[in-house]
């Protein structure tokens, strides 16, 4: 395997949940060592982008590759064993609720490893510590905030030390401090373990200070990429738009409906 | 006209489907139940969780149970001057029917709905698809040692369940009403067979146990993920396996007994 190649790729996805196809013609490719962004509004296919890219869902044409592998033409066993190699944060961190902090990052260390007892207490600690809460390892999710859910997620996703690291909408509904905190984590462990990452988020600050490459996504197709600087610096509206935040524009505000005097039977 | 054709056959069709996926599932989760044996100390977490706290109820459903059969089998009995059969039709009932199938529906109430409610919360908080995405199977890991479980404490609650509900017939018959306790015990011993009474018995809820924890599992798997989607499965849950403990009661019981 070449070292210039992509370490993750995806070319003319095309995939949707009904008739509708959600995602078009989507190709990007997300270089070794980078930490690329996934951006785009609610409902723009970004998560499933995810799912398709861990194999939960299967394409319905092109391709997913992940370090020369075709992950839609994985059988179950190959597509668990790849698993192994990617680690994901879920949006609301999906903590196992009925084990404490330290046991949801041991699980995939027990699940996969014959480690014993006390190499394993070892490892949790360190990937605990490496998000700040190895003080909290006793504690049941229930008893930590939203944000210290999502690091001891992050450490639970890093178990294994996987080359890939995927994380879905990381930054939602946090405090800003639990945001800086979460962002500086993303480029600072990505960095330290060697890793490459994708993020799918639509927080543009955050992003933009930690993203090494961008992609923006919008009815179902990449619509613009580029450095950070790059989309700033963009004419496109849509970019325009999103960057900003502007009500009305390419997306229109209104969702397409009939005139509103139809609707509450006033004759025009 | 051809809109009715055309929504009949899609009903249809979707019935089918969900008939195919039910079946998928279960084939599946017999295709793993043998490998969550290889990691007996999650078995045992659970049959201690979903066996030992369905054990109250039981006991005391088959002590009064016990009382019921006691009382009523008296009555009924001593208008032939058979009353000393009293154990030996407190037994066979116990055994043959009460037993797994009462103790088969306060298991669909009690334990099949918290396993279907637990399932359904971890589908809704992503801790399935996460327990996918670190390459861990949650067949293997979640669904498999319950059902293992299930089935395994199914005949053994049958059993205390009957055991007591012998215990409560005599209490009430012998000691209270004064049945003679001698013909009591004895007419139990030799009217009672091993394999045909007891062993059918336990056949029954061992089918019992496969039918409570598929339907708890698969409904809770299948749930939608939000509160209202869960509440829903949970009574699902309760009415779907009850319903199947008492068709399959008919059929077992039908095909046991039926050409004696």
């Amino acid at each position: 395997m070449p070292d210039h190649a992509p370490f993750v790729s995806i070319e003319s996805l095309r995939f949707g949940y009904g008739p509708r196809p959600l995602l078009q013609d989507v190709t990007l490719h997300v270089p070794r060592g980078s930490v690329v962004a996934l951006m785009g509004g609610s409902g723009s296919g970004k998560t499933t982008l995810l799912r398709l890219l861990g194999g939960q869902l299967r394409a319905q044409s092109g391709r997913v590759v992940f370090d020369g592998q075709d992950v839609g033409a994985l059988a179950r066993e190959a597509l668990y064993r790849m698993r192994r190699r990617m680690g994901m944060l879920f949006q609301f961190g999906a903590l196992f609720t009925d084990l404490s902090v330290f046991e949801n990052v041991a699980f995939p260390l027990r699940e996969h490893t014959r480690l014993s007892d006390r190499m394993i207490r070892d490892l949790v600690l360190m990937k605990l510590d490496a998000v700040g809460l190895r003080g909290a390892a006793g504690l049941m999710p229930s008893q930590v905030s939203g944000g210290m859910a999502r690091r001891v997620a992050l450490a639970r996703a890093m178990a294994l030390d996987p080359p890939l690291l995927m994380y879905d909408e990381p930054f939602a509904g946090l405090d800003p401090i639990s945001l800086g905190t979460i962002a500086h984590l993303i480029r600072n462990l990505n960095d330290a373990l060697g890793a490459t990452s994708i993020v799918v988020t639509h927080d543009v600050p955050e992003t933009f200070a930690i993203a090494d490459r961008v992609y923006l996504l919008g009815e179902g197709r990449v619509v613009a990429s580029g450095t950070p600087a790059e989309l700033r610096a963009s004419s496109d509206p849509y970019v325009a738009q999103f960057l900003h935040g502007a009500r009305d524009g390419p997306v229109r505000f209104h969702q397409p409906a009939p005139s509103i005097a139809r609707d509450l039977g006033i004759p025009s | 006209m051809i809109d009715a054709v055309a929504r009949i056959g899609e009903r249809a069709l979707g019935r089918l489907a969900g008939i195919g996926h039910g079946a998928r599932f279960f084939a599946r989760l017999l295709a793993v139940a043998p490998s969550a044996l290889a990691r007996p100390r999650l078995v045992v977490e659970q049959l201690h969780f979903i066996g030992n706290r369905s054990l109250s109820i039981i006991a005391v459903s088959g002590l009064f149970v016990g009382f019921v059969l006691g009382l009523q089998g008296y009555y009924t009995l001593q208008r032939y001057g058979s009353a000393e059969a009293l154990g030996l039709l407190v037994a066979l009932s116990l055994v043959r029917e009460l037993g797994p199938v009462v103790s088969a529906l306060l298991f669909a109430g009690r334990a099949g709905t918290s396993l279907t409610a637990e399932i359904g919360l971890m589908k809704a908080g992503e801790q399935l698809a996460a327990m996918e995405m670190m390459a861990v199977d949650p067949m293997r890991r979640v669904l498999a040692p319950r059902f293992v479980a299930a089935v395994i404490a199914m005949p053994m609650l049958a059993a205390i369940f009957s055991a007591i509900g012998i215990v409560g017939a005599w209490g009430v018959g012998v000691q209270l009403i004064g049945v003679d306790a001698g013909s009591f015990w004895s007419q139990m011993q030799s009217g009672v067979d091993v394999f045909k009474d007891v062993g059918n018995g336990v056949v029954k809820s061992v089918v019992f146990g496969f039918v409570c924890a598929f339907v708890a599992l698969y409904v809770g798997h299948e749930a939608r993920p939000t509160p209202e989607g869960v509440s829903r499965a949970t009574t699902t849950t309760v009415v779907a396996s009850s319903l199947a403990v008492l068709g399959f009661d008919f059929i077992l019981t039908a095909l046991m007994f039926g050409t004696d």
